[in-house]
Order: C-alpha cells, then structure tokens, then sequence
C-alpha cells in the first residue's frame, strides 16, 4: 500500500518537474553529448583509464584525509575563539584570518617551494626519520590543504560553538559535569549539528581547492588530464571529462550529505 | 634582493587588482541578469540559468578557468577567422576578466537572487502600484532595498575573487602569484618571496574588510538596527 503511495506520490512528482520544455532541453542535452561522443576525439581513453581511476582515487583520498584532520583541528580553533582565554582566542584568530586572507595556491607554493628549499639545509632534518617523507609532494599537499580547511571551518564552529544556548551548559553543569564532560556530550554535539549544513559547502570547495595539488606535482585526477593534454594535443576533451567527473563527484557529495544531515534532530536550541 | 622585484611583486598586485576588479563588475551584471532571469524570466531562461549557475558552481575554479580560457580564445578567433579577419591575440587581462567573471557571475547570481527575494514584497508591490515602468522600479527601488541584503554575500565574493586571481598563474597570467614565483625562482629566496606576496594579499583583504564596513553601514541607513530588533 505505501510502496503503491509512494510510486504515485513520484509519478506525480515527475510529470510536475517534466514540463513539455524541460523535455525538449533534455533532448537537446543529450544530442550535445551525442555530438560530444561522436565528432571529438576519445580513442585515448583506454590508454589512460588506469591512470585516470588513479587520479580518481588520489583525489578522494587527499579529499577524505584533509577533511577530516582539518575539522579535528578546526575544533580546538572554535573552541579557543568562542570560549578561550586571550592567549588561546588570539593565535586562532590570527591564523584563520591569515588562511582565508590569502590564496590557496600561494600557501601550497610557500609550502612546497619556500620551507621545501629550507629543510635540506639543515643535516639534523635530513638524517631524521621524516626526511622520505619531506622529499616528496603529497605532504606539502596535505599540510595545505588541511590548514586550509581548518582555516575556514575554525571560523564556522567559532559560531557554531558560540550559538549553543547557555542554559544548556549552564543545566550540564548544574547535573554536576566535568567540563569535559560536557564538552564531549553537550557542548561539541550540539556545535556539530549547527555547522552541518556549512559542512557540506566547505567540502565541495575543498573538492573544488584538490586540482591545485596538481601545481606541485601531485598526481591527481587533475595532473592525468594535463598529462593527456600534453601526450594528444587535445584541449577541450580532457577537459570536458574532468568537469563531468568533479560534477559527478560533488552530486554523490551533496546526496550523501543531504542523507546524514536528514538523520539528525531538526530541531536544536 | 635586488631592488627590482619588489616592483615586480607590486606589479603584479596591480595585475591582480585590476582582474579581480573587472571580474567583479562583470559577475554584478551577469548575476544581476541572471537574479532577474531566474525570479521573473520564462520556463526556459531559468532552467538554463540554473544549469549555469549549478555547473559552475560544482566544477573546480581551475578547470574552469583552463576550458574558457581555450575555448574563449578560440571561440574569438573562430569568429574573427569565419568573418574574414585575421586571428588576433587576446590580452591576458581581457582574458582572465571574462573567465573569473563569468564564474563569480554564477555565485553572485544566488547572491542577489536571494537578497531581492528578502525584500519586503510590498515595497515592490507599492511601485508597481504607482505604475513605475520596470526599469525606474529596477533603479529606484529594487536595487536600493536589496542591497543591505545583498552587500554581504558580494563582499564575501570580492575577497573569492581577490584570491582567486591567483589562480590565473597556472595558465601563465602575470599576477601577483607569479611575479612572486618568477621573483623567487630566480632569487632562490623562496620563503621571502612568498611570505611578501602573502602580506600583500592579506592586506587586500583586510584593507577591504574595513571598506565593507564602511559600505555596510551606508547601505543600512534609515534601516532599524539588527541590535534594537532584538
């Protein structure tokens, strides 16, 4: 009975969104990529597929991994500006005013190429552990990216921390707490729930801020492209297929976003 | 350091300024046209500007920046070459202009798409009520009302677009990033240079923050303060 409701409930759905137009530019869509398959050039495509699902990967990889160190260290930087003493509020500040006042690209290149030309004058970094590590790229790419990240949602959970109801840390404190006690099970919980929505965003762009690993020889999906440019000459090709496969990327991003966020209590403060 | 590259880099940050400044002109026409097209215009017009504004806004600045550039170019000189006329060279500038304007065109469409829906309907209604013809409506009451709503998401775009100048280094633009690498490629003084370049666009960016201020307060006069509504 319900699954019957539901498939009406879409049929209906549907003849709504498919107007008579929306039709005719779908058609048309599709004799553009029709025209796409058949007039450009793609007999290079089984030559780089491997490489290309490489590229894929490293980027998600790079994606996932900078996520998720830059929101751990976003933490500590909201926290230190909505709440902390001077002394902690003001180097936060002063770094994720730095982050977001200048370019991705140029942090990544003063990375790489500024304190890259600096460590192999010392001889103590060169014979430590660390040196494998400081040889390569991805690092550099890494450390950016993440600071990046951290940067701007740092200024995200600074609100979001900040918007959480006193009352409800003044009732956790009341029940007998610890502060870290109720950092961990009201304070951090809650500022979670008020930066998800911006979460989303932030991903994208950091998604959309991943091709410029490619500048310092990273190998991304974005550098196979470049690599196929340069082999067959071809311009718009490689790049056509790039843009669809960050567009298709971003899609699966906001659906499995918009999935986790349906999952949390609408109603908070 | 040779006394001639901080020059260089001050160049550049000319070169940067003047990009981010025509890309933000153009995005305000563009997303000015696209608020309109998408609030008031037919069936057709929105659902291509919601194609627009949805890709552009799901591809990286990069590839996007790389695809106009060529395709831009080419398109030109395409035209030029069918119309009888020789290829010509495109100005980096012009170049580099139209592309990042044509992506903050996306961005500041929504921006402004939202600020005129946040504006009290019966102002507009009241106009049309007057019988304003839709361009004094446009120029007398529709931009003024929505413009408090609207200053901070194009100030939040300015800044994109300052730093996404940089961006334009990879296709070989002389900008403020790439006077910085040229200066400390050749001086090996790496950590200097880019150190340099980054003061110089955090003070781009802190110098706007306080114009933005400035603008803010013009743009909210005569209106109730947020702190007294409470």
């Amino acid at each position: 009975m319900s699954a019957e409701a539901t498939a009406i409930n879409m049929a209906a759905r549907a003849s709504i969104w498919l107007k008579p137009h929306r039709i005719m530019l779908i058609l048309i869509a599709l004799g553009l990529v029709l025209c796409a398959a058949f007039f450009m050039r793609w007999d290079w495509l089984p030559q780089y597929w491997e490489m290309g699902l490489m590229g894929i990967w490293r980027a998600l990889w790079i994606l996932a991994v900078t996520c998720a160190l830059g929101f751990a260290l976003a933490v500590p930087l909201g926290l230190a500006q909505a709440g902390g003493p001077i002394w902690f509020s003001a180097p936060a500040k002063v770094f994720c005013t730095i982050i977001r006042g200048t370019p991705l690209l140029l942090q990544l290149w003063l990375l790489y190429y500024g304190l890259g030309s600096i460590f192999p004058q010392y001889p103590w970094i060169r014979q430590s552990w660390l040196w494998p590590y400081l040889r390569q790229a991805w690092p550099y790419a890494v450390v950016a990216l993440t600071f990046s990240f951290a940067g701007y949602e740092g200024e995200v959970m600074r609100g979001a921390f900040a918007g959480v109801p006193r009352g409800q840390l003044e009732a956790a404190r009341a029940f007998g707490m610890s502060r870290w006690k109720i950092f961990r099970r009201i304070w951090l919980p809650q500022a979670f729930y008020r930066a998800l929505p911006t979460l989303t965003g932030e991903t994208v762009l950091q998604l959309k801020s991943t091709p410029l690993v490619a500048t310092i020889s990273v190998i991304d999906i974005f550098a196979v492209s470049s690599k196929v440019r340069q082999d067959t000459y071809l311009t718009y090709e490689p790049l056509l297929l790039l843009a669809l496969i960050y567009m298709t990327i971003t899609g699966i991003l906001v659906f499995v976003f918009s999935r986790i966020e349906a999952r949390i209590p609408v109603k908070i403060g | 350091m040779a006394p001639g590259w901080g020059g260089t880099l001050l160049v550049g940050l000319l070169h940067s300024l003047e990009i981010a400044i025509g890309a933000t002109c153009l995005g305000l026409l563009i997303g000015t046209a696209g608020a309109f097209g998408k609030l008031y215009g037919g069936p057709v017009t929105r659902d291509l500007l919601a194609v627009y504004t949805t890709v552009v806004r799901a591809v990286p600045e990069l590839v996007l920046i790389l695809l106009l550039y060529y395709a831009g170019t080419d398109l030109i000189n395409q035209v030029l070459a069918a119309m009888g006329y020789s290829r010509v060279d495109i100005s980096g500038l012009a170049a580099g202009i139209f592309v990042l304007g044509f992506v903050q065109g996306a961005y500041s469409t929504e921006v402004i798409r939202g600020a005129i829906l946040a504006i009290p309907q019966g102002q507009i209604e009241a106009a049309r009520a007057y019988g304003m013809p839709p361009g004094l409506m446009l120029r007398r009451i529709t931009l003024p009302a929505m413009l408090p709503f609207a200053i901070p998401g194009l100030a939040n775009l300015w800044l994109i677009a300052t730093k996404d100048t940089a961006l334009l280094a990879v296709v070989g633009f002389f900008e403020l990033t790439l006077a910085t690498r040229q200066a400390a490629g050749v001086t090996k003084a790496y950590l200097l240079f880019y150190v340099a370049a980054g003061v110089l666009y955090l003070a781009v960016t802190l110098f706007s923050n306080l114009l933005i201020g400035r603008v803010e307060t013009w743009s909210r006069r005569g209106m109730p303060s947020v702190k007294e509504a409470r």
